[in-house]
């Protein structure tokens, strides 16, 4: 009896602390539709509004930022899907001479990830001359070792006797990693579609230190510009808008796919 | 000989693209990074100086550096084990509630999404004298008006209690996945035996999570050398350089003061501290856990 009240408190407490980790969202959400003179007097009243959200898009140029964002995304996981299929499939299946060594190589860039390298990878986008463009912005995450090493565990645990027969019916090898892998891991490539997508959507310092003008910018860039373009603490209201149309993208998706989206991070050996 | 040869040739074609990117973006920027540190390469200098190790040396001995790395090795303490503790806490609770399972999930793990820069923006507002939640939640209790972002002495426990706040839920995940791993078998046993709740996590779920959370602690604490972008946003580094961190003075000094040498020696300090903490978790802590 009493490990059954004492469990039932645990309970209620952590759906408190739950509820607890919403205010910032709630706090914020409800700021973006007040009108500023209400969202600043504490007091709660019925004053609702639509305004912020006109002003924030007419001033800064959020539809170009939405768009260079959403490019961004959707070419960065195309490649790293390619490249990290390829490469994963060599590593799960092919026995050839220096394998141990390269896997350790790309290791290397898990513990040294891009983010660290902000400055020296400055200096080579200077080099290649591709600085303030999108694809500069691309370019330093076109391989994904997390993403190989996800797909190599994946990969392996497929049966070798499907390959086989593949290969006996006269499928080139191309054809197998096509036809058998490609399809047989897609649960881990929602996964690490999921990874990819938010860490490119979410990204700020690298593109911040090259791009510099507006046609290039993600949301996250001109998000952070148009928070600073006002005096701390004056346009709460507006700043509230803009970063709610920043994040909405992200936690519609989630809200829509949330079973599955923790489903296959728990079961895709992320771990 | 011939297939070994097409099979070999094969591999290494499937391999090319993912190593061309890898040598241009990992491993070429660190080369250039140790080698520009040894050099003065800053306004002053147009043409680059070989200067051996003074930029280190220097480095040594700049009182923001050594406040710097207090600030970074007080921020993994702050955010680590906390974050780690409340992690588990909300998946032991996130994986059986017979209430509230879903909400519990989504409302733990939702600010892993947001962008830092969007969280950052909504816990300025938070901690905004006067206006902002945490005054106004204070007040109630009669506390007076804290500026938590512009006191030297708060300031890093406010970043330590955003920070755990975006990163908890993110654990939770992993250690919910580690939860789906241990057999039932156990469980039922314990339960037959009359186990206590608290011995059965003491025995049995906390050891078999172990593996989990060398994991996420060494996750958690290279996060706590990454995680810079709030700092543009919340304080830039201030007041008095008390929540800078090592990856925004690198930021600092190369793109505000240009002073490039100094920012590969930086550079190359921050590369050492990653391969520090990834040589922890494979030489040394993980021989003394059992996996199951």
């Amino acid at each position: 009896m009493k490990t059954k009240f004492t469990s039932r408190l645990g309970n209620i407490l952590m759906l408190a602390l739950a509820a607890f980790w919403l205010i910032p969202l709630l706090w914020m959400t409800v700021t973006a539709f007040r009108p500023r003179h209400a969202a600043l007097s504490g007091l709660f009243s019925l004053d609702f509004t639509l305004g912020n959200f006109a002003t924030v898009w007419s001033a800064a140029p959020f539809a170009t930022y939405y768009l260079n964002t959403i490019l961004i995304v959707v070419c960065v996981f195309a490649v790293q899907m390619l490249t990290a299929s390829m490469a994963a499939f060599a590593f799960a299946r092919i026995a050839f001479a220096g394998s141990s060594i390269v896997f350790l190589l790309f290791l290397v860039q898990i513990m040294i990830p891009a983010d660290v390298l902000i400055f020296p990878n400055y200096n080579v986008l200077k080099q290649l001359s591709l600085l303030d463009t999108k694809l500069g912005i691309m370019l330093p995450f076109l391989a994904s070792a997390f993403g190989i090493f996800l797909l190599r565990q994946v990969f392996k645990t497929i049966p070798a006797e499907l390959e086989e027969a593949a290969l006996i019916e006269g499928c080139s090898q191309w054809q197998v990693l096509w036809k058998i892998y490609f399809p047989l891991a897609r649960p881990t490539y929602v996964a690490f579609a999921l990874v990819s997508i938010s860490y490119q959507w979410n990204n700020f310092l690298w593109p911040l230190i090259i791009t510099n003008s507006v046609e290039n910018r993600p949301l996250t860039v001109g998000l952070s510009i148009f928070a600073q373009s006002f005096e701390i603490g004056v346009q709460w209201t507006e700043v509230s808008a803009a970063t709610l149309l920043v994040i909405t993208p992200l936690l519609l998706i989630f809200l829509v796919f949330q079973r599955q989206f923790i489903e296959s991070f728990m079961h895709s050996g992320i771990k | 000989m011939n297939a070994s040869l097409r099979r070999n040739g094969f591999a290494w074609l499937l391999l090319l693209p993912s190593l061309l990117f890898l040598l241009l973006f990992t491993f070429y920027p660190i080369a250039l990074t140790l080698r520009l540190s040894l050099f003065q390469a800053d306004l002053s200098t147009p043409e680059p100086v070989f200067t051996g190790l003074a930029n280190y040396r220097t480095m040594f001995q700049d009182e923001v550096f050594r406040k710097v790395m207090t600030n970074n090795v007080l921020f993994a303490l702050g955010t680590v084990p906390l974050g780690i503790a409340l992690a588990l806490l909300m998946a032991v609770f996130a994986n059986k509630a017979l209430r509230g399972r879903g909400f519990m999930r989504s409302a733990f793990f939702y600010p892993t999404l947001i962008p830092m820069i969007a969280v950052a923006n909504i816990w300025l507002f938070i901690y905004t004298p006067e206006y902002g939640f945490m005054s106004r939640l204070l007040s109630w209790f009669g506390v007076n008006d804290i500026n938590w972002l512009g006191t030297p002495g708060l300031v890093m426990w406010a970043m330590i209690l955003m920070i755990i706040w975006k990163e908890a839920g993110f654990f939770m995940i992993f250690y919910l996945a580690g939860l789906q791993n241990i057999s039932k078998e156990l469980y039922e046993a314990a339960h037959v035996d009359g186990v206590g709740r608290f011995t059965v996590f003491r025995k049995i779920t906390f050891p078999l999570l172990m593996p989990t959370t060398l994991f996420v602690s060494i996750v958690a604490l290279t996060n706590a050398y990454k995680l810079v972008d709030h700092l543009m946003i919340m304080t830039r580094g201030g007041p008095n350089n008390s929540s800078n961190l090592l990856l925004y003075y690198i930021y600092e000094t190369a793109f505000s003061y240009w002073d490039q040498g100094m920012a590969s020696a930086l550079t190359a300090v921050m590369i050492a501290v990653l391969l520090l903490i990834a040589a922890v978790q494979f030489f040394g802590l993980d021989r003394r856990i059992h996996y199951n």
